[in-house]
């Protein structure tokens, strides 16, 4: 009987060119420019940051435009100790949802200058962003956040009603 | 069998590279659109579904982020089929039919300008045997034509007489990405693409989407005043072996045409989702549809292809036809897979 075959290697590699849309361009603009714009659903009055150009809940395009700072609070976070290709820093560390001040739902972001043990849900952190010459249309314009040292919150469960 | 029919269809109009708006930002005004126009309000839609391909957006689970156009909180009944939002339609119609929903939602969406469609399209293929070759979409249809050139005695003035009325009936479309006026003897003079094709054998590359809305017995006659009736509809496939089926022939399109009943009475309109020219010779003859039969009035998937929305757009627009009261029996048809192989047949009435 003929040996099995037990592989083949079939190379593919297909390339697209993606469409960030109207609402994530205002967004990805504003990074860049070192702001922070977001989006209001016309409904439920929810503050959407970053934007996607609709409510998720509700169906409807936002349109009315929010700045906020970067300043926010910590809700959830985790310690990575696993290395990352992806990331610029050394395990462990710690990665967060970070409600910022006005916005409606927290997005990821990474917390430094901060002991990764001391990290906690309720507390104030603050953008660090790169230099005004490095910044780009992109996340990487936020560097990270850190510590404000203001006191702790008491932090709204996320997607609580 | 309850009566269920289209009740509202809405489209996005068809463009070569939609540049501006991500998939949510397109679908949400058409969405919106096939909603209103169905007057049910949005909380009272008992099923809703999609049709769409990730290896299109080259992102993963993009139907579930495409939900954000619809808004599913509270929480909806939901499904997705990777395939033309037509499929997304056969299971709307079967959720109706189990009685579980009175109403549904099917949409579709795609932007095929993001990647190079043709490659994106070779892996559907078998991916031990076909696929590493790379035949493209292109080329396995023109292998499709010469295969039906040479089994018919058709000849490719045939193939460009298809293309000329596709262009010409397009003008009247407003959604339509290509038309215009051009004879056959200006197709013919132009050179292959591949051979026997010739440009205006293919369609174009479109970004799309496009939204039905389906509904049940008394739901639909308050939701239209004239509700397009699915009568019948049926789904058949082939093998997936290129080389297994005759390409010259459609015989699932037969065998799906045949179960929803085309030829139980006069056929008004037809919208054949038939991307290359060959195909649409190809899909009257499984069809039986005859020279009275008005063939893709809309310009069919010749003049405006969003791929996983065009199929859809087929029985949108038959749908149309009656809903607008043009016709009163239409034929609609969708197509998935290289080659023609899985075809949809739907048949839809006016009231008499």
């Amino acid at each position: 009987m003929a040996k099995v075959v037990k592989s083949i290697e079939t190379p593919l590699s297909l390339e697209y060119t993606h469409t960030a849309g109207r609402a994530p361009t205002r967004f990805l603009r504003g990074i860049a420019a070192g702001r922070i714009l977001g989006q209001r659903c016309p409904e439920c009055r929810k503050v959407y940051v970053p934007p996607r150009g609709s409510c998720p809940r509700c169906g409807v395009a936002t349109e009315e435009e929010v700045e906020v700072t970067g300043k926010g609070t910590v809700t959830t976070f985790c310690i990575v100790r696993i290395p990352s290709d992806a990331l610029s820093v050394d395990p462990p560390f710690t990665c967060a949802h970070v409600l910022l001040d006005g916005a409606d739902i927290p997005f990821f972001a990474l917390i430094q200058e901060c002991p990764f043990d001391q990290v906690r849900m309720g507390m104030r952190v603050e953008a660090v962003w790169a230099p005004p010459a490095e910044r780009r249309p992109t996340f990487e314009s936020i560097r990270y956040f850190r510590p404000t040292g203001e006191p702790d919150v008491v932090v709204k469960a996320e997607g609580r009603e | 069998m309850r009566d269920v029919a289209v009740v509202s269809f809405a489209q996005s109009k068809s463009v070569r590279r939609e540049t501006d708006m991500n998939e949510v930002e397109m679908l949400m005004p058409v969405v919106h659109d096939a909603v209103a126009r169905s007057g049910i309000p949005k909380g009272q839609i008992g099923f809703t579904v999609s049709g769409s391909s990730d290896y299109l957006a080259g992102g993963p689970f993009s139907f579930v982020s495409a939900l954000d156009a619809v808004g599913a909180w509270p929480p909806i009944v939901e499904s997705h089929v990777e395939m033309d939002g037509a499929f997304a339609l056969y299971e709307a119609w079967v959720k109706i039919q189990t009685g579980e929903a009175d109403s549904a939602l099917v949409y579709a969406f795609g932007k095929s300008s993001l990647g190079d469609v043709a490659e994106i399209l070779t892996l559907q293929l078998d991916p031990y045997i076909t696929a590493p070759l790379w035949p493209d979409a292109v080329s396995l249809a023109a292998l499709q034509a010469r295969a039906f050139l040479d089994a018919s005695g058709k000849s490719e003035r045939d193939l460009a007489a298809v293309a000329a009325r596709s262009r010409r009936d397009a003008k009247k479309n407003p959604n339509a990405q290509l038309a215009g006026d051009w004879t056959v003897e200006k197709i013919l003079a132009e050179p292959y693409l591949v051979a026997p094709l010739r440009k205006h054998d293919c369609p174009p590359i479109s970004d799309g989407a496009a939204a039905i809305v389906l509904a049940a017995g008394d739901v639909a006659r308050r939701a239209c005043r004239k509700p397009a009736w699915i009568r019948g509809i049926d789904h058949r496939i082939e093998p997936h072996g290129l080389g297994l089926r005759d390409l010259a022939r459609s015989r699932s399109t037969a065998e799906a045409g045949e179960r929803a009943g085309v030829g139980k009475g006069a056929v008004d309109v037809a919208e054949l989702h038939a991307p290359f020219t060959h195909q649409e010779l190809i899909l009257r003859d499984a069809l039986r549809l005859d020279d009275k039969v008005a063939v893709n009035p809309s310009g069919g998937a010749l003049a405006a292809n969003p791929v996983m929305v065009a199929g859809l757009v087929r029985i949108g627009e038959a749908a149309s036809r009656i809903m607008e009261g043009d016709a009163r029996r239409a034929v609609a048809h969708a197509t998935s897979g290289p080659c023609l192989q899985q075809n949809l047949v739907c048949v839809l009435e006016g009231d008499r």
